[in-house]
């Protein structure tokens, strides 16, 4: 455990002390609110309202409290994992300056070494991710708040547990990569595609049948949902109080995918929870065990 | 007794053969000379000893024990200089030691201990808290010597350790290699593209894709490869001729090849009046080196 301590401390120090990776990491979510704030905001909220039954009112406080939710739900469920991409740099860059082998001459175990990297990348991805949830909760006060005490929490932890997921995926991709250009290109992708595959950049309602039912195989696409239900239940909850009939609540939800549908069937918010959980579950083990296979792989003759 | 036992040792990459059949010994306590041009196989035989790399065939035993199926236990009685630092350039030299010397258990106290024995013996104490990438090349090569030491190895593998070091740290790194060789009866494997630093070796390998070509200890190796030299001053070209032996024309003197020192003997019997200011001297391990594998030391393998 002390030597574990010890790596996690080595990996975090060696990530502050590059700055410019900090810093990059941390504009990231924070160049992401300003272009929704600027660019999307007003479509959004023009779009919700025009989608509105006609002769009903709505509060100018709860439009933009629904959309600017929907919007911070998405921003973070993106930044949760293209952050981990940017900040789970340093196997990476152990690898190409050569340090990695001044760990594997050494008896450390290979699961340990995993951990190190794994603990400390999640560490400051967190670092990170929780900043901008903060940024976030700061504009969603300004712009319409709905959220209870238990929505706040369960937006912590579900910032959290993406967080692990974005660290135990990005793990497992990067530890096939051995040059800081192979991880800039799979970064790129990544921030390019995964707003797109997760449903957080359009919802997946939007999407055709049958791409609809292969994105509900991807766990990230229940993170985001979870973000969404949590951060739009006290939205939805004073739509119900001011009197929208619960059809027109449930045609909301289901256009900006609060209802998740398995080949039909809906998806409780708890089962989100378990995939999301289940997910960093696994992509984590299958993190360490590559580390383990690498050594025994090296030790057949 | 043997602390390294390789046999039959063989690695290939695709169809390029880098290590075929070797088979040597390095003696506890010896300082071991593992020459090669670039390209030769000698890193990747130092990858294979300390578990980097997987072999193709043959055995490496460590202290007895088999390099693959006791890698933890052999790994704590090997320390390595790479040819290239590995340290964290951005991190402090105390940063970088705590977080290699918690490889091997050492935390704390014990941490604080090691840390001013190295410091001492290699002189850094003034730089503990400076940054890798703020010190010079001599500097982290200490550092490097540090790390490899932090737990007290009984091998101390050197991957050509002194390329482009000021003569200053060189002569330092090896009064403390030296030190740690009298004292603690540590052993050291070297690759190294000086020969003098060869010269003072107990025993050589001169390796020449990926076979072993020569070895044996230094004179051995000069007797065999390198023949002597006799240089002659105040004589003339012509009267040297004589001899009908291989010469070089040198600055005030010439300097006549010979097979060995009982060759000289003749040469003084038959002509005692050209021999009137002269010595004789061993050949070097360089020549041998270009005797053996046909190029000079640092250069590539074709």
């Amino acid at each position: 455990m002390r030597l574990l301590f010890n790596l996690v401390r080595r990996n975090l120090k060696m990530y502050f002390k590059d700055k410019g990776l900090f810093f990059s990491s941390l504009l990231t979510p924070m160049l992401l609110l300003v272009l929704y704030a600027t660019f999307l905001a007003k479509i959004y909220r023009d779009s919700f309202s025009s989608a509105m039954p006609e002769g009903m009112t709505i509060p100018e406080a709860l439009i933009s409290g629904t959309v600017v939710s929907q919007l911070v739900a998405s921003l973070l469920a993106v930044s949760c994992v293209t952050v981990s991409f940017c900040a789970n740099l340093l196997m990476i860059q152990d690898k190409a300056l050569g340090s990695i082998r001044d760990f594997t001459v050494s008896p450390v175990r290979r699961s340990t070494l995993a951990a190190g990297y794994y603990i400390a990348s999640a560490c400051s991805t967190l670092i990170v991710t929780f900043s901008a949830l903060a940024v976030c909760f700061v504009y969603l006060a300004t712009q319409g708040w709905y959220l209870s005490v238990t929505d706040v929490l369960l937006v912590i932890l579900d910032v959290f547990m993406l967080t692990l997921f974005g660290t135990a995926l990005s793990s497992c991709v990067n530890f096939f990569l051995s040059t800081n250009g192979q991880a800039s290109a799979v970064g790129t992708i990544v921030s390019a595609g995964y707003g797109f595959i997760s449903g957080a950049y359009m919802p997946i309602a939007s999407f055709g049948d049958g791409l609809q039912k292969t994105l509900m195989f991807l766990p990230g696409t229940y993170g985001t949902n979870l973000l969404k239900n949590h951060l739009m239940r006290g939205a939805f909850a004073e739509m119900k109080s001011i009197g929208f009939p619960p059809e027109v609540i449930e045609g909301i939800r289901d256009s900006v995918d609060c209802n998740l549908y398995f080949f039909d069937k809906s998806v409780p918010t708890w089962v989100m929870a378990v995939v999301l959980a289940g997910s960093v579950l696994f992509f984590t083990g299958l993190f360490i065990l590559f580390h383990v296979l690498t050594r025994k792989k090296q030790a057949r003759g | 007794m043997n602390i390294i036992e390789i046999k039959r040792l063989s690695k290939s990459y695709g169809t390029v053969k880098a290590v075929q059949d070797l088979s040597f010994v390095v003696k506890k306590g010896e300082l071991f000379a593992f020459l090669g041009v670039n390209g030769a196989g000698k890193s990747t035989t130092i990858s294979m000893i300390c578990g980097q790399l997987k072999k193709d065939s043959g055995t490496i035993t460590v202290c007895g024990k088999d390099v693959e199926k006791n890698f933890d236990e052999i790994s704590r009685k090997i320390g390595v200089v790479f040819q290239n630092s590995v340290l964290d350039a951005k991190l402090s030299v105390k940063d970088n030691l705590r977080s290699r010397a918690a490889l091997y258990g050492i935390y704390g106290k014990d941490f604080d201990v090691r840390l001013k024995e190295l410091a001492q013996l290699l002189d850094f104490s003034d730089i503990l808290n400076r940054p890798l990438n703020k010190l010079s090349g001599g500097q982290k090569r200490r550092i490097d010597i540090a790390r490899a030491l932090v737990h007290n190895p009984e091998i101390l593998i050197l991957d050509e350790p002194t390329t482009g070091l000021d003569p200053q740290t060189r002569r330092l790194l090896w009064s403390v290699v030296d030190g740690l060789r009298k004292e603690k009866g540590l052993t050291v494997f070297l690759t190294t593209h000086y020969m003098e630093e060869a010269a003072d070796s107990d025993y050589i390998i001169i390796l020449d894709k990926g076979k072993i070509v020569a070895e044996g200890t230094p004179l051995e190796l000069k007797n065999q490869y390198a023949g002597d030299y006799v240089t002659i001053y105040g004589r003339t070209e012509e009267e040297i001729k004589a001899f009908e032996l291989p010469y070089q024309t040198i600055r005030d003197a010439i300097r006549v090849k010979v097979d060995n020192t009982s060759q000289v003997t003749g040469l003084i019997t038959a002509h005692p009046e050209l021999f009137t200011d002269y010595e004789v001297t061993k050949g070097k391990i360089d020549d041998v080196f270009l005797e053996v594998t046909g190029k000079k030391p640092g250069e590539g393998a074709e």
